[in-house]
Parts: structure tokens; C-alpha cells; sequence
């Protein structure tokens, strides 16, 4: 369990797995997504409340099954996208999520992938049935292809373990 | 970046995590206390005989040969093998590594390496790296509680067999295997086949006797008997040939070159000496403490599954328990602020997307063993321990689930 090698946080980090910021399901959200799988270890749901008219998330609400900077990194996303429109807050990238986390070290990089990942999704989804503004692109960006392929692989992956075990 | 740059977030981090009122050290596994009589002799070894060299031929040299000399005859006393027969290395890792690279060095004619699918990583990746240099690699399955399939053993151990490698002790779920049967397997096919056992896990925990056990090769770990770190070992039995996988200046070692670390191995003797003559009240105790932390966790938490057998077939320090529907990650941080340290085959805890290959083995989902925590009593834990980490589990569990956009079925402890 192997588990083994130390993973150095940031306080910030620590401070919102502590106490997270707009953790819950949100019962009238209008736009709302899930990324990655239990199977990944690793999955963000996002909840947004959009004003139709002005397109500005007015609230953020997260929920998390993941490690300590995944849950940071949920929680810190969707203080960041408050108040912004929808145009603003598709463009944060992950690496501003870890920057606003304090750096996430490399091998927790996927974390802040996986919530803009959620994030974008969650955004796609409020556009479904509503006409799509020229800012959204048809192709998928980094961070949503990076949460698609790691359900794919994991579904494989989980596959082949029942396969082989006894 | 430069030492200021690292040293600011890791200070802040330990400040704002804060020093627990009450700490349990659970994560032996990893690593973990040392016996004060060891620490002791560690700086008794410094200060009186760790000066010198032991190959070196003035009096601090003789001194020195003498300390490390002493200290080998204490092990060789307790695992019954003679003192020639110890190579030191500086962790079990080790000594794993010069088991496996060291035999295949030597062999031209057999290419298959035997492994449990359980085996530790420092057995599985040497095993796997000789496979770019023609050696086939054979993982022996194992069922539910991770015990060898021996019928599979029996069917792949032939003439090409040059290592067939098991440890005794399971690291990740306990599981005490049978090295004496899959000894008398692998030998009535060839008895030119090497066995070896990664005995880090079992030295304390069971009886453990090189003459009774008679296998050709088996690894031991100083911090693992609660010695100091930086000091391991290789039974090497008389007779068996391997070649060196480090090269240089020998010092007393023909397979291991350079100065061996004498302060850590006098204090891993001393260990040694410590958990062999209490063996059977360190045996009861920990058994006890198992059972009540197990049968706790089980009773008062629900979604649980244990990892490894029950009973008398488990190391009696190893708890290894999933909990459906939390992350083991951060179940192993939110422990940590209540000062419970433990570990978890969460694939979060490791630098690859995938959880724990020994709980794969045994057939666990990627999501039980996300969720599973690594827990190892010792005999220096007492029953008040286990009462407050049973005391605060169902709260750091029940948080974490909270989180969690996937809730468990019905009832939510």
C-alpha cells in the first residue's frame, strides 16, 4: 500500500480539505456536472446557479470523493468562479487553480485537471439546449479530454483486474 | 529551488496541521519507532567503536570489526543461520534487489523468475527489469486472503526455474504463507532452483528459523523490528552463489561493497535480540490489539471489508481494512489532525493512477481499494491506543463520506 512517497501540500491545501468552502449538492442548480469514477479514486461533481440573464454564476457548490487536493481543488474553484460570468470562469485553466492553491506538487496536477474538467462540463451542459456562445469551442479542451480519458482508462483498467483475478 | 524555497510551505503546512493533543504511530509499514535499547547502542556504537573501519588493519579498525562481528552473531542466534551467512545491505530493498539481480547474474541456462502477484515492489520490479535481459517473469496468483495458488506454483516451476521468490509475511494484508510447502514443491520438480523469502515482515511476528525453514535465500529489514533505518539484510545459505549488483571497494563483504553501516546494524542487532527473547508475549499482545481494532472497525462502521485472512494465517500486527465510499487519502489526512497516522493503497497516496496491486490481486475493486487504510500495531502500542483511534475513526470516515458526491446505500454511519 503501498503508498509511499511523501506528497508535500501547501497550507492552503490542508486549511480547505479541513474546512471546504461551498461543499454539498445544490438542490437547484441549474447547470451541473460529474467528472471522473470511483473506480479513479478521483471525482468532482459541480453544481452552478447561473443568472439567465446576465450569465453570472451567483453560486458554486461542490462535492468531492477524492484525496486532499482534489477536495482543495474543487472547493477553490468554485470560490474562483463566483461572481463571474460563464465566459470568465471557462477560461481558468488548471494551473490557476493550482497557483491559487499554492502550487499543487506534479503528481497532484491531475486534481486541479479533473476540476476544470468538472467545471467545463458543468458549463457545456448549461448550454444544451440553449443557444452556444461564439467563446465556447466545438473541440474539447485539455482538461475536459484529460477527465474523459481517465474514465476511459479506468473502465478498461477495472475490466481487465476482474479478469484476472480469481 | 533552493532550500528556503522548500523549507517556507513545508513550515507553514506542519504549523497550520498543528501538534495533536494525542498521537497513535500506525503507519509501521512505512516506517516507525525505534526500541530505546537499540537507540542506545546506536550512540554507544558512535561514540565507542563507530569511528573506524572495519577491514582497516589498526586498533579502530579491529574495534570496529569486532562491534560488527558481535552484532552479527546476535541475528545469526536468532534466525538460527550461521553469521557467515548475513550480508548486510541498507534496507530490505535491498537485499530483495541483490536476491533477484544477484542470482540472475550467474545464470545462463535457467530464465524463468517465480513471484507472488503479492510480492513487494522491491521483488516485482528487479524481476520485471530482467525481463529486457531474456528472463520470463511468472506471477503466481493468490485467492481472496492473498494465499499462493500452489497447484499454479507446481504446474510453472520446471528446470528453467531459476528463483522461485514469496514472502512469508504479506507487507500489505498479513498473510502468513506456507514458504515450507512451496519449498518441498519447488524442490521435489529441481532442487537446483533457488527459493528465497522476503522475511521483512515476518521476522518478530513468526517463528522464523533458517535451518528449520531451509530456504536458500530470505530478506530482512532493520526498521521493520522497530531498528534504526539504514540497515537490512540478505540470509545468503552456505553454499549458494550470487554475484554482487553494487561495485567498489570491498570492505568485510564479498556481495555488498563499501563500509557497512555499523551504528545502524548494532542497533538493528539490538532489536533483533530485544523482539526475539520477548517473541511470544510481543506475539500475544499484538494479536489482541489486532483483534480488537479489526472486530471494532467491523462492528462500528458500516461498508467495511477486511483484507487479508482472519485469524491465525495473519500477521499479528496487520490491520488492513476498505471502507466503501471514502477516498483512503484523504482518510488517512483527516486521521493525521487527530493524530492517527496510518497509510492507505489509495492510488493517490502513490505516483500512479493505480491503487495497491497486492489488494488488485485478492480481487478488490479500484474503489475498495481506494478506500483501504494500512494499519500496523506493535507491542509498544497499549489497548488505550486502540480504544481512541476505534474512538475516532467513525467521525474521520463519516466526514470524509460527507464530501463525497456518491453516498453508500442505505444506512450512513
Amino acid at each position: 500500500m503501498s503508498s509511499r512517497v511523501p506528497l508535500t501540500y501547501g497550507k492552503k491545501v490542508l486549511e480547505l480539505f479541513r474546512n471546504p468552502k461551498n461543499l454539498g449538492r445544490m438542490e437547484d442548480a441549474n447547470a451541473e456536472a460529474l467528472a471522473g469514477s470511483l473506480a479513479c479514486g478521483d471525482m468532482i461533481a459541480i453544481y452552478l446557479k447561473i443568472n439567465e440573464l446576465t450569465e453570472k454564476i451567483v453560486d458554486a457548490k461542490f462535492e468531492s470523493y477524492g484525496c486532499a487536493a482534489n477536495i482543495a481543488a474543487a472547493s477553490i474553484l468554485t470560490e474562483m468562479i463566483k461572481g463571474k460570468n460563464l465566459q470568465d470562469a471557462w477560461k481558468i485553466s488548471w494551473r490557476d487553480v493550482s497557483n491559487e492553491l499554492g502550487g499543487l506538487p506534479p503528481v497532484k496536477y491531475h486534481c486541479g485537471v479533473l476540476a476544470v474538467g468538472s467545471l467545463r462540463r458543468a458549463i457545456r451542459a448549461y448550454y444544451a439546449n440553449r443557444s452556444k456562445p461564439d467563446w465556447l469551442p466545438e473541440e474539447f479542451t485539455q482538461e475536459e479530454k484529460h477527465a474523459l480519458e481517465e474514465e476511459k482508462l479506468m473502465e478498461t483498467l477495472a475490466k481487465r483486474a476482474q479478469r484476472t483475478a480469481l | 529551488m533552493t532550500y528556503s524555497d522548500l523549507s517556507k510551505p513545508i513550515d507553514e503546512l506542519i504549523k497550520s496541521h498543528g501538534l495533536p493533543e494525542r498521537e497513535v504511530y500506525l503507519d509501521h509499514e512505512n516506517s516507525g519507532l525505534i526500541i530505546p535499547e537499540a537507540l542506545r547502542a546506536i550512540d554507544d556504537a558512535y561514540r565507542l567503536s563507530g569511528k573506524g573501519h572495519p577491514s582497516i588493519t589498526h586498533l579502530m579498525g579491529w574495534i570496529s570489526y569486532q562491534a560488527l562481528y558481535e552484532a552479527t552473531v546476535n541475528i545469526a542466534l536468532a534466525i538460527n543461520c550461521s553469521p557467515e551467512e548475513i550480508v548486510y545491505t541498507h534496507s530490505g530493498t535491498e537485499a530483495n534487489n541483490l536476491a533477484i539481480m544477484g542470482s540472475s547474474e550467474l545464470s545462463s541456462k535457467r530464465k524463468k523468475i517465480i513471484v507472488s502477484s503479492i510480492e513487494h515492489l522491491s521483488v516485482i520490479f528487479p524481476a520485471e527489469r530482467l525481463e529486457k535481459h531474456g528472463f520470463k517473469v511468472i506471477k503466481v496468483p493468490v485467492d481472496g486472503e492473498g494465499f499462493v495458488n500452489l497447484d499454479f506454483l507446481s504446474e510453472h516451476v520446471d528446470k528453467e526455474t531459476l528463483i522461485v521468490s514469496v514472502a512469508a509475511v504479506n507487507h500489505e494484508i498479513g498473510t502468513i504463507q506456507d514458504i515450507k510447502a512451496i519449498r518441498d514443491i519447488v524442490r521435489d520438480k529441481d532442487e537446483g532452483i533457488l527459493i528465497h523469502t522476503d522475511a521483512c515482515d515476518a521476522l518478530g511476528r513468526i517463528p522464523l528459523d533458517m535451518k528449520k525453514l531451509d530456504v536458500d535465500l530470505a530478506s530482512f529489514s532493520s526498521h521493520k523490528v522497530y531498528g534504526p533505518k539504514g540497515a537490512g539484510a540478505l540470509y545468503v545459505r552456505e553454499g549458494i552463489k550470487l554475484e554482487p549488483i553494487v561495485h567498489g571497494q570491498l570492505s568485510t563483504q564479498k556481495l555488498w561493497p563499501g563500509i557497512e553501516n555499523i551504528p545502524s546494524i548494532i542497533g538493528f542487532s539490538k532489536a533483533v535480540e530485544i523482539m526475539h527473547r520477548n517473541f511470544k508475549e510481543n506475539v500475544l499482545k499484538m494479536t489482541g490489539l489486532r483483534e480488537r481494532l479489526i472486530n471494532g472497525i467491523l462492528n462500528s462502521i458500516d461498508h467495511t471489508l477486511l483484507n487479508g485472512p482472519f485469524g491465525h494465517k495473519r500477521a499479528p500486527d496487520n490491520v488492513n481494512v476498505s471502507f466503501l465510499y471514502c477516498e483512503g487519502e484523504a482518510l488517512t489526512v483527516e486521521l493525521s489532525t487527530k493524530g492517527i497516522y496510518v497509510s492507505s493503497g489509495s492510488a493517490c497516496t502513490s505516483r500512479v493512477l493505480e491503487p495497491s496491486h497486492v489488494l488488485l490481486a485478492i480481487g478488490r475493486k479500484y474503489e475498495e481499494a481506494h478506500g483501504s487504510l494500512l494499519m500496523k500495531v506493535s507491542p509498544f502500542h497499549t489497548t488505550l491506543d486502540v480504544e481512541y483511534v476505534l474512538d475516532a475513526l467513525p467521525g474521520a470516515v463519516r466526514r470524509i463520506r460527507s464530501l463525497s458526491p456518491i453516498k453508500p446505500p442505505r444506512k450512513v454511519i
